[in-house]
């Protein structure tokens, strides 16, 4: 057989699966952003019209596609730099000549990474429930009166973006150690002779030469946390008063909720835009010099 | 600084980290085996008084957490063969096999991981509801049974497969099925592995889609019964532990014994930024 026949059988099972499960679907999407598909379309498509731009235009007035943007950006603009700050650190620390046993620390830190985003959700609605969570309890010990992170409309969100940070920073803390064992030591010996002191040599050697991968990292995890979902779902079901409702919460509830599939495929777009502009943003302003992949 | 201090500090901090990381974990475990209501004391117990597998019998008695297993299991292992066939077989011959335009496809895989799963989602469903496949297995292990992600990978290791091996192989007159199966599938052995472990992970853990694509609790998976359990037993603390337990110790320890092909995976994926 003729050896790009064989290539080609080879490639059919994965692109018929990509192209029929996903970039179908996606085109379909835009599609049915510009409809009314709502529960009368799911029973009988000849209820089916076509809207055009109508379904962006009403989001785009509605204050809560506003708040729903709103607490993701918040979730996204206080979580990436928390996160990034300790995958950082503890990268810092992993990679000291001082620290002992790192095998067993880094399993440690990285742990949460490969649990269960509902399980863990579960445990920690039980470690910040306000009468009998030991968050409260280890609060009032240090004289701060109890917290209603669930109920106080102020608090559910800081409590999310939380455990997002312990669940999610072990995975760049992985990618950033590699970024750190990677810099030549003698550029640190050469600094030490010169007399720079630890602090000067972190930022004029660390950061500079990390500078490549904190980027990217950076954007990958801007936009995982556009993707917020499971965690206000299960932790605040979206409340308290709805501060915690996300975009893709919006999403979810109004297409299999409300089954108003329309305007779900357009608060989809909506995200996906979001998200294009803020990473092609990062990369602009970041210093990214080849495409972006 | 003081060596010797510093030696103090960074392990101290360290070990500070570890434990505050595990702590929840740790206390998961602990209140899995609490009695009924000995959860919600003041101040919370740390150590269970009287230890009781009850909340673990009554998640498999009367809380469906057997069946959910199952799912999760049945999910899962058949995401993981069947995307790694897939897989493989792209990733192979977007390295090694020569056809036109190649580089092109394969770029245009990667441009499309700039676009959020959530997006396909909604067509999705409809598509599955119209071919009556919504709430069955299949609806959450078709789409992934092939990702790029695994393509990207399995491409970025057989890359560095000696070509004169190949070639090789066909001089002798073998064809093309034989060499995949007989020479290269046994040099992929280790990003097999990697892939194998990510995937089964990820489709372990996976819970917005199941959570569309399955509407009846006969095929919820662990996540998605879970979390409908967590709504129905908000003050049973016990019971909800003992749950998330039995969600989470399937891949923690999948991880502790595969850890080093899973962190290789990792870096592997994210060289390419």
């Amino acid at each position: 057989m003729n050896r790009a026949a064989v290539a080609w059988l080879f490639l059919t099972p994965a692109l018929l699966v990509l192209g029929v499960f996903f970039l179908l679907p996606v085109l379909a999407g835009l599609g049915l952003s510009l409809t009314d598909y709502d529960i009368y379309a799911l029973a009988n498509l000849h209820n089916l019209r076509f809207v055009g731009l109508a379904n962006y235009w009403e989001l785009l007035h509605r204050p809560l596609f506003w708040a729903a943007l709103g607490h993701t950006l918040y979730f996204v603009l206080v979580g990436v730099p928390l996160s990034m700050a300790a995958s950082l650190g503890t990268a810092l620390l992993l990679n000291s000549q001082a620290a002992k046993l790192k095998p067993l620390f880094r399993t440690a830190l990285f742990a949460p990474v490969v649990t269960t985003v509902v399980a863990v959700a579960v445990i920690w609605r039980y470690l910040f429930n306000t009468q009998f969570g030991v968050v409260n309890f280890v609060l009032a010990h240090l004289g701060i009166g109890p917290i209603d992170w669930l109920g106080d409309p102020h608090w559910a969100m800081p409590m999310i973006i939380l455990f997002a940070v312990w669940k999610n920073f072990g995975y760049n803390m992985i990618i950033l150690l590699a970024g750190l064992q990677a810099i030549p030591a003698d550029l640190y010996e050469a600094a030490r002779i010169d007399g720079a002191s630890p602090w000067r040599q972190f930022r004029h050697i660390t950061l500079p030469a990390l500078g490549p991968i904190l980027l990217m990292v950076g954007i990958l995890t801007v936009s995982g946390y556009f993707q917020l979902f499971a965690e206000p779902y299960v932790i605040t079901e979206g409340g308290p008063l709805q501060s915690t409702v996300s975009v893709l919460y919006l999403m979810y509830n109004e297409g299999f909720k409300w089954w108003n599939m329309g305007t779900a495929s357009a608060v989809a777009f909506l995200l996906f835009v979001i998200m294009f502009a803020a990473t092609a943003l990062m990369w602009r302003f970041g210093g990214g010099r080849e495409e972006p992949a | 600084m003081n060596p010797r201090r510093n030696v103090w500090l960074v392990n101290i901090a360290l070990a500070l980290c570890a434990a505050l990381v595990l702590f929840p974990l740790f206390w998961m475990l602990s209140v899995s085996f609490m009695q009924p209501g000995e959860a919600n004391n003041l101040p919370p117990p740390m150590l269970p008084l009287h230890p009781t597998l009850h909340n673990y019998r009554e998640l498999f008695a009367h809380a469906g957490m057997g069946r959910y297993f199952a799912n999760s299991l049945i999910v899962s292992s058949a995401i993981t063969l069947l995307s790694l066939a897939c897989n493989t077989l792209a990733g192979y011959a977007f390295a090694k096999l020569h056809f036109a335009g190649r580089e092109k496809l394969f770029g245009t895989l990667i441009g499309a991981l700039v676009i959020p799963a959530q997006v396909a989602m909604l067509p999705l469903f409809l598509l599955l509801k119209y071919v009556g496949l919504v709430n069955s297995f299949a609806a959450v292990i078709l789409p992934a049974m092939a990702s790029v992600f695994g393509i990207f990978l399995v491409r970025q290791y057989a890359r560095s497969l000696p070509g004169e091996l190949l070639e090789a192989a066909r001089v002798d007159g073998a064809g093309e099925w034989r060499i995949f199966l007989q020479v290269v599938l046994p040099l992929l052995k280790p990003i097999l592995v990697t892939l194998a472990v990510f995937t089964f992970l990820t489709a372990w853990n996976d819970f917005m889609w199941p959570l569309i694509a399955l509407t009846g609790q006969d095929h919820y998976t662990l996540p998605v019964g879970l979390a409908s359990l967590s709504r129905e037993h908000v003050q049973d603390s016990g019971l909800m532990m003992a749950g998330a337990v039995v969600t989470v110790i399937p891949v923690l320890v999948l991880f502790l014994a595969l850890q080093r092909y899973y962190l290789r995976g990792l870096l592997l994926g994210s060289v390419k930024g």
